[in-house]
C-alpha cells in the first residue's frame, strides 16, 4: 500500500477500443471550455473585486444595469457552443451504438452479484470476460434480477443490464490486456463486490482459451435439444405446415403481429414469444402456444435463441452480399 | 424599493415587542401561525437533518479511506450512502431556503402580515415532521439500502430493509412541499403591497414563485410513484418487476419525472438568494432584472422535459436520447446567462466583503463549474462513460454543495441580524466561507477524476488504484465538516451575545429592511407603499443607458 502513496494517482484510464479514441477527442474539448469559462468568471469576478472594492462607505456605485446587445452576446455564444457539443457527442453516440454487422456474439447474465459470460462455443466464465483483439464483440445481456450496468472504462461503453428484456453493446478491443469490468448500477449489497476482468487476447491465444473449455457442445446445440425436449419441434416445423410458423430463416425479418405492428425479429421479440407469447401473435395463427415463463431460465432463453438464430437469419445473408 | 420611511425610535430591542418576544413558552412556538416563527421551526428541524446527513456522509468517507473499506461491511455502507442522500434531498435541500428563509422573506419582502394561509403554512411543519420522524425511525430501526432513488426492481422486490417506511416517510413530506407552494403562489399573487408589481419584485420573489410553481407540480409525481412502489412491494401488483409482468424503466421514468425538476427546486431558490446578495453588496441594481427574472421561469418549465438525461444507458431509443440531450442543453442556457449577469452587476459597483458576499461568489465560481461538467453529462457520447461514476457525484454535489448550501448559508449570513436582530462575529464568519471553499473543493474536485478513471459510485471496496484520489476527498471532507461546525456555534452564540444589528447593518434596499430587527409580529407598522424598482441603490447620474 506504501506504493500507492508514492505514485501519483493516473489522469487518463487506459483507451483501448476503437471508440475510446473518439469520446476522449470530445471529454479533452469539454474539459478545454470548462477551464476556459471557468477561468473567464474567476478572473473577472476577481478583477471587479479589487477594481471596484468600497473604498469609502458613502461611495456611490456607476455601471448600466441593462444592455440589450451584451445579453443577446452572452445568450447566443453558449447556445452555439452547445450546439457544436450536442452535435458531436450526438454524432459520436449513434456512431457508437451501431454494431458493425460481423460483431461474435457473447451473451451476459447478470445476477446479485456476480456476471455470467456465455460464448456461442459454449463455453461458460463467471466475472471473466475473454475477447480476441482487433474484433468487433457485441454482448447481449439480461438480468436474472434486479437492474445492473455493464461497464467497461477502458473501452468508454457502458449499459444496463435489465430483467425481462435483452440490451446490448458492441465494442472492439484494439490493444491486449486486461481491464476493469464493473457493475455501474447499484444492485444491492455486494454491487461493489460485482466486478471482474476482461482479457483482451491474440485471435490465436483466444482460439487456444476457447478450445481448452470442457464444454462438449455449442450454445445452439444445446438450444436445439432444449427444442426437441420442450416439444417445440411439434409444432413449428421447419417446412411451415406445423400450426406454429416456421424458425427457419426467421430471425431478422420483419413480421407484422395480429396488432398490426410490423417488428423485426430480434432476441427481445423471441424472447417475448417464449416467455409471453399472447404479445407477439401472428396474424395465420392460432393463439395456442403456452406460455413457458418460469420453465426455462435465462441462460435456456438464450440458448434456445442461438439455436433459433442458427436456422438462418435475414441479417446474415444481407451482411453476405 | 425604499418607501415613506418610518422612524425607528432609537430603543434597545428587548424593550420593544418583536415576534420572538411576543409571547413566550412551547405553546406559543407550536401552534403559532406567524410565517416567521414557522420559518425558525423549520429552520432547526432542517439544520437537525443536516446534521444527520453529515454525519452519514462523514462514516462514508472515513470509509472510503481504505479501498476494502476502513469502517462498516458493504451492507452498512449501502444504508449509509442510502439516509444521507434521502435525508439531504428531501428533508434538507427541498426545505432548506424555501421553508426557512422563504417562510421569513416572502411576506416581508412583498410587504405584507403574513403569508396567504397561515394555518396552512404550520399544518405543512408539521406534515414535514411527521414524515422526517418516520423517515429517521427507519433509518435506525433497520435503515434502508436503496439510494435515495429507490430504483425497481430491487426496491420493490429485492431489497430487505426498511423502504416502505422510508418510502411512506418521504410521500408525506410531499404533502407539506406542496402545500408550501400553494401557500407562496397565492401570497405572491395576491397579498404585494400596494405598487408593489411583478416587475418591482425582488428577484429572490421571482425564484421562488418558480420553485412553487415546480413544487406544484413535480412533487405529486414523486408521491404517486412511490404510493406504486410500495403497492408492489406490499401487494406484489405488477408495477415495475418484470418477474410479476411490470417494467423495470417504468419507476425511472416517473422518478425522474419529477426529481429533476426536483434539482431545480434545491438550485432556483439559491440563485435567488445571490441576486439579493450580489446587489446589496456591491449597491447596485441588478444588472438585467428581467432577463434574470424569465430565466427562472424558463428553468422551471424545461426542467420537467429532461429527465432521460439520467436514462442515456438504460437502452431507452437513441432517437430518445438525441431528444433528451438537446433539451438538457437548453436548460443550461439560462444558467450561464444568470452567471454572467451576477458578474456584470460587479461591475462598477461599490464592493464590501462581508461574509455573505464571499459566500455569493463563492456560489458563483462552484454553481459555474457544477453547470460546465453538467455539459459532460448532456453530452451523449460522453454520458455512455460518465454515468453512474464518482464524475456525476462530483457534479451534483457542485451543484447542490456548491450551489445550493452555499446559498443557503449566504442567505443565512445575510438575513441572520434580521432574523435574530443579533450579528455575528463576521471575521468567524468569513473564515468559515473560506474554509468551506476550500473543504469542498478538495473533497468533490477529485471526485471528477474519479469517475473519469472509471470509478461507480455507491463501492463499498474499490480497486487500490483509486486510494490517493479517495484520501484527498475523504481528508477535504474533514476540512468542510469544520467549516460547517463553526457558524453553528457563533450562531448560536450571536443570539445571547452578539452585538445589536439594528434595521438594516448591510445598508441594503427591500421592504424586510424597512422594519426593525426583529421584525413585529405584524411585520410593518402600516404597510408600506412601494413607488421604485427593486435594488434602487444611488447612482452616479452620468450612468449611459443601453
Amino acid at each position: 500500500m506504501a506504493a500507492a502513496w508514492v505514485a501519483l494517482p493516473r489522469l487518463h484510464p487506459p483507451a483501448a477500443s476503437t471508440i475510446a479514441q473518439g469520446v476522449d477527442r470530445l471529454y479533452f474539448f469539454l474539459t478545454l471550455i470548462t477551464l476556459f469559462f471557468t477561468a473567464l468568471i474567476f478572473f473577472t469576478i476577481f478583477y471587479f473585486m479589487i477594481r471596484y472594492r468600497r473604498r469609502s462607505e458613502d461611495e456611490i456605485a456607476g455601471g448600466p444595469h441593462e444592455h440589450l446587445p451584451l445579453e443577446l452576446t452572452w445568450t447566443i455564444i453558449p447556445t452555439i457552443i452547445c450546439v457544436v457539443i450536442f452535435v458531436w457527442a450526438s454524432f459520436l453516440y449513434v456512431r457508437n451504438s451501431r454494431p458493425p454487422r460481423a460483431s461474435m456474439e457473447i451473451f451476459v447474465i447478470g445476477k446479485q452479484w456476480m456476471w455470467q459470460v456465455e460464448h456461442p462455443e459454449g463455453v461458460r466464465e463467471i466475472n471473466e470476460l475473454h475477447v480476441p483483439v482487433n474484433t468487433p464483440v457485441r454482448v447481449i445481456m439480461t438480468s436474472q434480477d434486479v437492474i445492473h450496468d455493464f461497464y467497461i472504462p477502458a473501452f468508454r461503453v457502458k449499459k444496463d443490464v435489465l430483467p425481462g428484456r435483452y440490451t446490448s453493446l458492441w465494442f472492439e478491443a484494439t490493444e491486449t490486456g486486461t481491464f476493469h469490468l464493473y457493475c455501474g448500477q447499484y444492485c444491492g449489497t455486494d454491487h461493489s463486490k460485482m466486478i471482474g476482468w476482461v482479457y483482451v487476447m491474440n485471435p490465436t491465444d483466444y482460439a487456444t482459451w476457447l478450445a481448452g473449455g470442457t464444454e462438449t457442445e455449442s450454445m445452439s446445440q444445446a438450444g436445439e435439444k432444449l427444442f426437441l425436449q420442450y416439444g417445440c419441434a411439434t409444432c413449428h416445423l421447419a417446412d411451415g405446415t406445423g400450426r406454429g410458423p416456421s424458425l427457419v430463416g426467421l430471425f431478422g425479418k420483419s413480421e407484422k403481429l395480429q396488432n398490426g405492428q410490423s417488428k423485426i425479429v430480434d432476441e427481445t421479440l423471441l424472447r417475448n414469444a417464449i416467455s409471453v407469447p399472447n404479445s407477439v401473435e401472428l396474424p395465420s395463427y392460432a393463439p395456442i402456444m403456452p406460455s413457458f415463463q418460469g420453465q426455462i431460465n435465462e441462460e435456456q432463453l438464450l440458448q434456445l435463441i442461438s439455436y433459433i438464430k442458427s436456422l438462418g437469419s435475414e441479417e446474415r445473408k444481407t451482411s453476405g452480399k | 424599493m425604499s418607501t415613506a420611511t418610518t422612524e425607528l425610535p432609537e430603543i434597545p430591542v428587548e424593550s420593544r415587542l418583536n415576534y420572538l418576544n411576543a409571547n413566550y413558552g412551547i405553546k406559543s412556538w407550536l401552534l403559532t401561525t406567524d410565517h416567521k416563527r414557522i420559518a425558525l421551526l423549520y429552520l432547526v428541524s432542517i439544520t437537525l437533518m443536516f446534521i444527520v446527513g453529515g454525519v452519514a456522509a462523514t462514516m462514508m468517507r472515513i470509509h472510503l479511506i481504505e479501498p476494502q473499506g476502513a469502517l462498516v461491511e458493504p451492507e452498512t455502507y449501502n444504508r449509509l450512502f442510502s439516509i444521507h442522500g434521502i435525508v439531504m434531498v428531501f428533508f434538507f435541500l427541498v426545505p432548506s431556503i424555501p421553508a426557512t428563509l422563504g417562510n421569513f422573506l416572502i411576506p416581508m419582502m412583498i410587504g405584507a402580515r403574513d403569508v396567504a394561509f397561515p394555518k396552512l403554512n404550520l399544518m405543512s411543519w408539521y406534515i414535514y415532521i411527521i414524515g422526517a420522524s418516520l423517515t429517521l425511525y427507519a433509518a435506525i430501526s433497520g435503515g434502508v439500502d436503496t439510494g435515495w432513488t429507490f430504483y425497481t426492481p430491487f426496491s420493490s422486490s429485492y431489497s430487505h430493509s426498511a423502504v416502505i417506511p422510508v418510502a411512506l416517510g418521504v410521500f408525506i413530506a410531499g404533502f407539506s412541499s406542496i402545500l408550501t407552494g400553494l401557500n407562496f403562489i397565492v401570497t405572491i399573487h395576491k397579498m404585494r403591497a400596494p405598487g408593489m408589481t411583478w416587475f418591482r419584485l425582488p428577484l429572490f420573489i421571482w425564484a421562488m414563485y418558480a420553485t412553487s410553481i415546480i413544487f406544484i407540480l413535480g412533487t405529486p409525481v414523486i408521491a404517486i410513484t412511490l404510493f406504486l412502489l410500495g403497492l408492489e412491494r406490499l401487494l406484489h401488483v405488477g408495477i415495475f418487476d418484470p418477474a410479476v409482468g411490470g417494467d423495470p424503466l417504468l419507476f425511472q421514468h416517473l422518478f425522474w419525472f419529477y426529481s429533476h425538476p426536483a434539482v431545480y427546486i434545491m438550485i432556483l431558490p439559491g440563485m435567488g438568494v445571490i441576486s439579493e446578495l450580489i446587489t446589496a453588496f456591491s449597491r447596485k441594481r441588478i444588472f438585467g432584472y428581467s432577463v434574470v427574472a424569465f430565466s427562472s421561469m424558463s428553468i422551471a418549465v424545461i426542467s420537467f422535459l429532461v429527465w432521460g438525461h439520467h436514462m442515456f444507458v438504460t437502452g431507452q431509443s437513441v432517437y430518445a436520447g438525441l431528444v433528451f440531450s438537446v433539451l438538457s442543453f437548453l436548460v443550461a442556457i439560462p444558467s450561464a446567462v444568470k452567471v454572467f449577469n451576477w458578474t456584470a452587476t460587479l461591475y462598477k459597483g461599490s464592493i464590501s466583503y462581508q461574509a455573505p458576499m464571499l459566500y455569493a461568489l463563492g456560489f458563483i465560481g462552484l454553481f459555474t463549474m457544477g453547470g460546465l461538467t453538467g455539459l459532460f453529462l448532456a453530452s451523449l457520447a460522453t454520458d455512455v462513460h460518465l454515468n453512474g461514476t464518482y464524475f456525476v457525484v462530483a457534479h451534483f454535489h457542485y451543484i447542490m454543495v456548491g450551489g445550493a448550501v452555499m446559498a443557503y448559508m449566504g442567505g443565512l449570513h445575510f438575513w441572520w441580524p434580521k432574523i435574530t436582530g443579533r450579528l455575528y462575529p463576521d471575521a468567524w464568519a468569513r473564515f468559515s466561507a473560506f474554509v468551506i471553499f476550500i473543504g469542498f473543493n478538495l473533497t468533490f474536485f477529485p471526485q471528477f477524476v474519479l469517475g473519469y478513471l472509471g470509478m461507480p459510485r455507491r463501492y463499498a471496496v474499490y480497486p487500490p488504484e483509486f486510494q490517493v484520489l479517495n484520501v484527498m476527498s475523504s481528508a477535504g471532507a474533514s476540512i468542510l465538516a469544520v467549516g460547517y461546525v463553526i457558524p453553528l456555534i457563533y450562531f448560536i452564540w450571536s443570539i445571547r451575545y452578539g452585538p445589536l444589528a439594528g434595521p438594516n447593518p448591510w445598508g441594503a434596499k427591500g421592504l424586510e429592511w424597512q422594519t426593525p430587527s426583529p421584525p413585529p409580529t405584524e411585520n410593518f407598522e402600516e404597510i408600506p407603499i412601494v413607488t421604485e424598482e427593486a435594488y434602487n441603490y444611488p447612482q452616479l447620474p452620468e450612468v449611459a443607458r443601453g
